[in-house]
């Protein structure tokens, strides 16, 4: 059977065989928490808790700041410690709110929720909002802005991004295997509130048991389907994965809802089934540990706010001196200098890598050889972007597109001369924003 | 607590191949045309690629040692120019202009420009070229089982006839490398096999050279013609060793296609109606010109835009 794919890509050591027959274990937390309030795109939320208050399990400590933006939940029960600035998993010091834990997890009372069947929509949106749901695969968008699109009667497609094209990430797999009722169910809540679309789970063939077992869940139910796409990096991102399911193709100022469709990937789903299902925000996730320095590989149920060297001493801890530690994938996540920072809403994994390959290789001349030209999924050249953009030669770096690049990382990880182009071409197109809101001011 | 892990942008992984890797897998694709030739050819054969290849690379290394800058001969490129080189030479070429050469084609076409990546010509045939215009009775001169005998191609314009056999084994005058067509696609082979090129130059380069030899040849299409053609001079090696260099071909695919026509077409006309009977140092030099304009022209459309299928 032809697989559904894009062009470009490449084929990383996939390492997933470390984690992947992991059952997914729970983590309980015994220091403090920490809660950015940056842990989505947009407004950064607002503390609606001060220091020394008490809070439960699930409960609101922090609201919304604007349309984009996601509210925040305790995970734990205990005393708010602090509202200060913390290190975040990206490197930059985020205002925190940090909650000494009672460790007695003293839950608030749920309200009760309705029936799906009776919900309206608005009121599927307001639940959906309420609980703090965001895209957790990595980009952290507040979901409920990506689900009320100016005209939902035109999304024709849900797809569901089971792809976890990330090297080493087994979470979402392992959410499939083990929870794909909820991940179905979540479907279903956002099929609610589009009545022209069908629901799509795109998976890559590397997981034939899900394929197999979501197949089984679906088949009575007429507007869903699975399509099995081909194992290659990057297909579960967004532009790649649209085309690949349904072969529309949208460029950097289209939005998928122009293509008519809505992207969702399985964390996500299962945080909506959560919040309109059960009336529960989100204060869990799951998260890979990793690499080829931890003692046993796993994927774990953390709370979020525990600290990134708890979920790491759950996984046994380090073999070895680890000398690069991710957060999220090999190919997007970002390298933390230190463990002590939160697993937030869109920590996905911790990898733990004996060897920097950066490190290893000192970058050099380009040869032309077409390589990053070849994987490019976006259809650019990123050598020569490179150029215009170690040149800041903002001309020639818009006109050959460079605009269109999705920082995948392809050119980086194929380039033989081991240039830095992904973070050549990502530095420029943030100076080209930048650049174009100054004029625009 | 500040453990200081290394940080990076992402990706934090690498793919194994490397600069070093491509071109000794290169210089590995050149070695069965290197022994066949050094068969053909003896022990003069022989000292013409060791001189040339390590001329080149002392060379590339004193430029750098005198310029302060790092020293690259670690990645095999200067090698595999000189080597290149050597393979583009007569057997009887004497020992300075194996030297002079591989300066040549080191200091002024490629280091003077910027070293690696930065040349906007082969080095080596840019080298070669020099070789011919400066000693063209020395570079024209070939020895064949110890007596002096035109190549096929000269033969062949001379309206002789050819014996075909010879040409694909090799048994006949040439350059080092040139000679043996069968030699030369064993090593084309394993380079595409191994990913390092594929068919879009080479492919468009010897099929629009087909065609033209077939309209403008004269002999209609006369398969004999043509393959004698096709396995004469330095084609197969240009085709497959030279036009397919990173730096010097264009890095769109639609102008790799449009540069492969350029090549075959510039080939038959230099060969057909040239003074010389080569023609494929000279076109794929010129056309290594034309490679910026080329780009320009066959920009590809991004994903979203028209380029996702």
């Amino acid at each position: 059977m032809a697989l559904f794919t894009f062009k470009g890509g490449i084929h990383p050591n996939d390492g997933k065989s470390l984690a992947k027959d992991k059952p997914i274990v729970s983590v309980l937390p015994k220091g403090d928490m920490v809660y950015p309030l940056s842990q989505h795109i947009g407004a950064p939320a607002i503390p609606i808790v001060e220091v020394g208050d008490d809070v439960l399990v699930g409960q609101k400590i922090a609201e919304a700041g604007g349309f984009v933006s996601a509210p925040i939940h305790a995970s734990v029960s205990g005393k708010v410690k602090a509202i200060e600035p913390r290190f975040n998993p990206t490197g930059t010091k985020v205002n925190s709110i940090i909650i000494e834990n009672d460790g007695e997890y003293k839950e608030i009372e749920y309200p009760h929720v309705k029936p799906l069947a009776v919900l309206t929509k608005e009121e599927i949106l307001k639940l959906i909002g309420e609980a703090g749901v965001v895209g957790m695969g990595g980009a952290g968008f507040p979901t409920k802005v990506k689900l009320s699109p100016k005209e939902p009667n035109k999304i024709e497609y849900v797809i569901a991004n089971c792809a976890e094209c990330e090297p080493y990430i087994t979470a979402d797999y392992r959410r499939m295997l083990e929870h794909p009722e909820e991940l179905v169910s979540g479907m279903r809540i956002v099929l609610r509130l589009f009545d022209n679309a069908k629901g799509v789970f795109g998976i890559e063939d590397n997981k034939p048991d899900c394929i197999e077992k979501l197949r089984e869940l679906i088949k009575d139910e007429p507007r869903m389907e699975v399509k099995t796409l081909k194992t290659k990096y990057p297909q579960g991102a967004e532009r790649q994965l649209i085309y690949a399911t349904t072969k529309r193709a949208i460029h950097s100022s289209m939005l998928p809802a122009d293509a008519g469709c809505v992207v969702d990937n399985v964390e996500t789903l299962i945080a909506i089934h959560n919040a309109v299902v059960n009336g529960r925000p989100v204060t869990s996730r799951i998260v890979t540990v990793s690499g080829d320095d931890v003692q046993s590989p796993g994927n774990f149920k953390v709370l979020i706010g525990t600290n990134q060297k708890e979920v790491v001493d759950a996984a046994g801890g380090f073999i070895g001196d680890a000398e690069k530690v991710i957060s999220g994938g090999p190919m997007m996540g970002f390298a933390m200098f230190t463990l002590d920072t939160p697993i937030t809403k869109t920590s996905s994994s911790i990898l733990c890598m004996t060897n920097d390959a950066v490190a290893e290789h000192e970058p050099s001349a380009c040869i032309n050889c077409g390589r990053c030209v070849d994987a490019c999924p976006s259809r650019i050249i990123p050598s020569r972007l490179a150029d215009y953009a170690e040149r800041f030669n903002e001309e020639a770096f818009v006109k050959w597109e460079g605009m269109e690049c999705v920082e995948c990382g392809c050119c980086s990880y194929i380039c033989p001369a081991k240039r830095q182009l992904k973070q050549s071409i990502g530095s420029m197109k943030k100076i080209v924003i930048a650049n174009r809101k100054k004029r625009g001011n | 607590m500040n453990e200081n892990y290394n940080i990076s942008s992402s990706p934090h992984i690498r793919s194994k191949v490397t600069t070093g890797s491509i071109m000794l897998y290169v210089i590995i694709a050149l070695l069965p045309a290197t022994i066949f030739g050094v068969y053909t050819f003896g022990v003069p054969a022989l000292l013409v690629v060791l001189i040339t290849t390590a001329s080149a690379v002392i060379t590339e290394y004193l430029y750098q040692k005198l310029m302060k800058k790092k020293v690259t001969i670690g990645d095999f490129s200067a090698a595999l120019t000189g080597l290149l080189l050597a393979l583009n030479l007569p057997a009887e070429a004497p020992w300075w202009m194996c030297v002079l050469g591989s300066v040549f084609a080191i200091l002024i076409v490629k280091q003077v420009f910027g070293g690696l990546g930065q040349n906007f010509m082969n080095p080596a045939l840019g080298a070669r070229c020099f070789l011919l215009i400066s000693f063209t009775g020395r570079m024209t001169t070939f020895v064949y089982d110890g007596v002096t005998g035109a190549t096929p191609l000269a033969l062949l314009k001379a309206g002789e006839s050819v014996n075909l056999m010879d040409m694909l084994i090799g048994n006949e005058a040439g350059t080092i490398g040139e000679t043996s067509v069968i030699a030369i696609l064993v090593g084309a082979l394993f380079l595409i096999a191994m990913g390092i090129i594929d068919l879009r130059i080479p492919g468009t380069y010897l099929a629009s050279f087909v065609v033209f030899i077939v309209v403008f040849g004269g002999h209609g299409f006369d398969l004999t013609y043509v393959t004698a053609h096709l396995c004469g001079g330095g084609l197969m090696l240009g085709a497959w060793f030279m036009a397919t260099d990173y730096v010097t071909s264009p890095i769109t695919k639609t102008g790799q296609i449009v540069y492969g026509i350029c090549l075959g077409v510039l080939t038959g006309l230099f060969r057909l109606f040239g003074g010389s009977a080569e023609g494929v140092s000279y076109a794929i030099i010129f056309s290594n010109l034309l490679v910026p304009l080329i780009e320009k022209m066959t920009l590809p459309r991004p994903f979203g835009k028209g380029g996702e299928r």
